[in-house]
């Protein structure tokens, strides 16, 4: 006696959506209703009484304008220096290297995945160092020098922390290529370049999106790496951080920018079908 | 794909810098395993193997390791059996809210860490009352069923349904089937998610600072207390290098099992 | 689909339950403190302490004091570290910690939120060592309830590195002033309460704010407090919290002066002396630090313990001078192996202190005692801080 499937999907799906319902998206909700609420200034204890305070804080507060524009260029630069990397490396691993070589390829770019996140940013850390750093000798004879701390240091962190977040659907996405789709095109004239722009990367572009929302994700949160790169220069996951023991509904209410954002992001993405490329 | 000799050349150039990019920092950490100067200025002025006998004796790594190996371990394993349930109902039946509940499952690694990292915490301090080491693997677990989930439902979505019903028209039942045709085909998927997991869970640290109780010291959070410490930080550069190497192996592994099908 | 029915209310259920539950449980009223007497039983405590308060040999394998304490009494101990008196409140307030050396501005918030308890001095017998100056301080006692027992005292000093910064500075103009020839090296604290600090500097540059306590601003002396920190930022490298990261930029020289502990200071110098630390001519925000046991400890009797074992006036001693504070027992200046500890850090002394301002949680009640104004309290000063650091 075969049950429904309805029942049968229900039955598969109803543990693991418990678990995100309740754990997840209820811990959400119990973090985002604090955002309407108060805190006793002395204990910082949270008060169950209602105020819009707290987003009129965040709205009319320059600075909190000024660190989301910057929390936003920052996740766009990296975005973008790890797409111009990955795009090229993608396709040379998926389609150039020999088939033999490529589990190997993909376990050297995953490899520094395992690395520890801290140790790779400290490693940066070290190399930028503005006079004693390993950059600035490298490049000091060649009259640059480091950029010091701060943005730039960031951008240049993470986008090393997220690259293989981005090179690892774009692979993905450039393997599944029917070879006939390719050899169609050069036998309809089109040179390699062409191919390339005209064919592969549009047929690619959903992992491309997929690839973008982990390192879209990952930079508008942070706030480690911001700490040991940035200098003075600070982004949201640590107003967010700093805010979130002394003023809760503070930080809750500065917590909905980068989520709203992401999900926007997400809703907008949807279409181009980056989702099932994750 | 017909390319020119400079096309794959300029390639190759781009694959070269990608990878310098990618483990020159990690060479860096690896030298400076070895260096008698423990403040990393550049260039090493001496070659040790010092930091790493003190390393395979220090007992705050072995505990740390420990605890990070027992938290990724339950972490994946709840992660592998939610994740796959979750991944085969979504794409293999229609029902109602699925694309709704497919967003949600993408949302845990798509938010920030550190939202969800605060949010976990407001919870459990507040409904535990304190943090412990199953808070911490409660923080894993969530994102690891999303990344079980990807891995196992894009497989789903390349095998079909056709198998399956083949078995079932020649008379196997439901389990029988599961057992002999679609787990098969499905384990590379659960292996490579599962071990993805466990990367993920063994080095986190954003949400894990935020869900660690008192004393509940993961490796991630031993090399954040002893990173800048003069003494211990060249220590923590033998466990990042000893990382690296060991991890290798698992990572080809894995990667040959999801290259072979599909 | 009746199972999805079922489901669907157990989760709405749950996540009803989660709500009521992310509001702030009511805090447990200050029950009475422990009647004792202290037993032996063995247990694990949690220390919450400043860098270098307890040192278990893991910065230096000959500065410890935790390890004899776990062999004399069977009681293990974990000691986490913070950096500021807000990263230790939000520790506290999350639970698991049993014990913590909180300074004053960390203690009544504390004692308010419920999450210490009081103290029973006849339990710890070595209380009777400390200096009368430093027993039933208002941020120690509240409402006649000891909460805790002195560690040390110390001023917040300006560090500078020899050889990078000449003259040697005795002002703190040289972190606040535009020309500052340190200027893109300077660091200073990152939390709220270093306000206080540009609060000390307009106390002796702007007379006429009428600043006399930098923890008791009104909003006119708060926004000019904010407005130096404003002039200040263009000098400074980078905020610290993490003294190990502070020392990391020192030894790389992208830091040459700023606000520091003197533990920062001797451990720069463990090898050479690499940098110089004074009190400045304007005076210094500092601390007076209380241990202090948690309300929620399930190790009441390994608490009390540590607590009498760190004010024992030979570990008192050891402490003080590891970190570089004056100490609180006065028997331990007789134990200092510097025999001119307890002059050098002023213990004795009154007068060095009276330009020593120790933090204390800024209320809107003005704790200067003025009546006719408000004071900004430490919310507006994190909100504010804030602000400024995202500018």
């Amino acid at each position: 006696m075969q049950r429904s499937p309805k029942a049968r999907a229900a039955s598969l799906i109803s543990l693991p959506l418990a678990w995100l319902l309740i754990i997840y998206i209820g811990s959400l909700f119990a973090l985002f209703i604090t955002s309407i609420w108060k805190i006793d200034t002395f204990t910082s204890e949270v008060i169950r009484e209602f105020t819009l305070q707290n987003f009129i804080d965040v709205v009319t507060d320059r600075a909190y304008f000024n660190v989301t524009i910057r929390t936003l260029i920052v996740a766009i630069s990296v975005t973008l220096i790890c797409a111009l990397i990955a795009i090229p490396m993608a396709f040379f691993m998926a389609r150039i290297a020999r088939p033999k070589s490529r589990p190997v390829l993909i376990a050297l770019v995953l490899t520094p995945l395992w690395a520890s996140y801290l140790v790779k940013i400290y490693a940066w850390r070290t190399m930028l160092y503005p006079d004693t750093g390993f950059l600035n000798w490298l490049i000091s004879p060649l009259g640059g020098s480091s950029p010091g701390f701060g943005m730039i240091a960031v951008i240049i962190g993470l986008s090393y922390l997220w690259l293989p977040y981005m090179v690892l659907p774009i692979y993905a996405g450039m393997e599944k290529l029917p070879n006939s789709v390719l050899d169609a095109s050069a036998d309809l004239g089109a040179k390699p370049g062409r191919t390339f722009f005209g064919v592969v990367l549009p047929i690619t572009w959903p992992a491309i999106i997929a690839g973008s929302i982990f390192t879209f994700s990952l930079s508008m949160g942070d706030y480690i790496t911001v700490q040991i790169l940035g200098g003075t220069f600070q982004m949201l996951g640590n107003v967010v951080y700093q805010n979130f023991s002394l003023n809760l509904p503070f930080a809750a209410a500065v917590a909905l920018i980068p989520v709203m954002i992401m999900i926007i992001y997400l809703g907008s993405v949807r279409k181009t079908g980056a989702l099932d490329n994750l | 794909m017909k390319l020119s000799r400079a096309a794959k050349r300029t390639l190759l150039a781009i694959m070269a810098i990608g990878f310098t990019f990618i483990y020159l920092p990690l060479l860096l950490v690896v030298i400076n395993s070895f260096n008698t100067n423990k403040s990393f200025a550049w260039p090493p002025t001496g070659f040790t193997t010092e930091w790493w006998s003190k390393a395979a004796v220090n007992e705050g790594i072995r505990d740390a390791v420990m605890r990070s190996f027992f938290t990724a371990l339950i972490a994946t394993t709840i992660a592998l059996i939610l994740g796959s349930f979750a991944a085969a109902a979504i794409t293999r039946y229609d029902f109602f809210g699925r694309d709704t509940i497919s967003l949600l499952f993408v949302l845990p690694i798509a938010l920030p860490g550190v939202v969800t990292g605060i949010a976990l915490n407001n919870v459990f301090t507040n409904f535990f009352g304190k943090l412990t080491f199953f808070t911490i693997v409660i923080g894993h677990a969530t994102f690891c069923i999303v990344v079980v989930f990807n891995n196992v439902a894009a497989r789903y979505r390349r095998l079909g349904v056709n198998l399956q019903e083949a078995s079932m028209d020649l008379g196997a039942n439901r389990f029988t089937t599961f057992r002999l045709v679609t787990f098969p085909l499905i384990k590379n998927a659960l292996i490579a998610g599962g071990l993805l997991a466990f990367g993920l869970s063994f080095d986190e640290i954003i949400v894990t600072t935020f869900t660690a109780g008192a004393g509940q010291t993961t490796l991630p959070i031993w090399i954040f207390q002893n990173l800048f410490r003069p003494n211990q930080a060249p220590i923590v550069n033998v466990v990042a290098a000893a990382l690296i190497l060991i991890s290798i192996l698992p990572i080809y592994l894995s990667q040959r099992l999801t290259a072979d099908k599909g | 689909m009746r199972v999805g029915k079922h489901r669907k209310l157990a989760a709405l259920v749950a996540i009803g339950t989660l709500l009521l539950a992310g509001c702030s449980s009511s805090s447990d009223e200050g029950s009475g403190a422990y009647a004792g007497p202290v037993k032996d039983t063995p247990g694990t405590i949690n220390v919450l302490a400043w860098p270098g308060y307890a040192e278990d040999g893991s910065t230096d394998p000959n500065v410890d004091w935790v390890t004899p304490f776990e062999e004399a009494t069977g009681c293990t101990v974990n000691v986490k570290t913070y950096g500021t008196s807000d990263e230790a409140v939000q520790l506290m307030q999350g639970g698991g910690y049993d014990v913590i050396s909180a300074s004053g501005d960390a203690s009544l918030r504390l004692i308010y939120g419920g999450d210490l308890q009081p103290v029973n001095l006849d339990l710890i017998p070595n209380y009777v060592g400390i200096f009368d100056n430093l027993k039933d301080r208002p941020w120690n006692t509240v409402d006649g309830k000891n909460y805790g027992v002195p560690h040390g005292r110390g001023a917040n000093v300006l560090q500078y590195t020899l050889g990078k910064v000449n003259p040697a500075p005795t002002s703190w103009s040289i972190v606040w002033e535009p020309n500052s020839p340190a200027k893109g090296k300077v660091t200073a604290y990152d939390s709220a309460i270093y306000i206080a600090d540009a609060a000390v500097y307009l106390m002796a540059t702007k007379p006429e704010l009428g600043i006399t306590d930098p923890y008791a601003l009104d909003q006119t002396q708060f926004d000019a407090a904010m407005a130096l920190l404003a002039q200040q930022r263009p000098l400074v490298a980078e905020y610290w919290s993490d003294y190990t990261k502070y020392i990391g930029a020192v030894q790389s020289g992208n830091i040459t002066v700023g606000t520091s502990w003197q533990v920062i200071a001797n451990v720069l110098n463990g090898e050479k002396a690499t940098v110089g630390a004074v009190k400045p001519v304007e005076g210094a925000t500092g601390w007076s630090d209380t241990w202090m046991i948690s309300s929620k400890t399930e190790v009441i009797d390994c608490a009390y313990k540590w607590l009498n074992h760190i004010i024992t006036p030979d570990v008192n001693a050891q402490a003080a001078e590891w970190f570089g504070e004056a100490p609180a027992n006065s028997k331990a200046c007789a134990l200092t192996d510097n025999k001119d500890h307890c002059k050098l850090y002023h213990a004795e002394e009154t007068d060095y202190w009276s330009n020593v301002y120790y933090w204390k949680t800024p209320t809107e009640e003005c704790l200067d005692g003025r009546t006719d104004v408000k004071c900004v309290p430490y919310a507006e000063w994190v909100k504010a801080w804030s602000s400024f650091r995202n500018q």
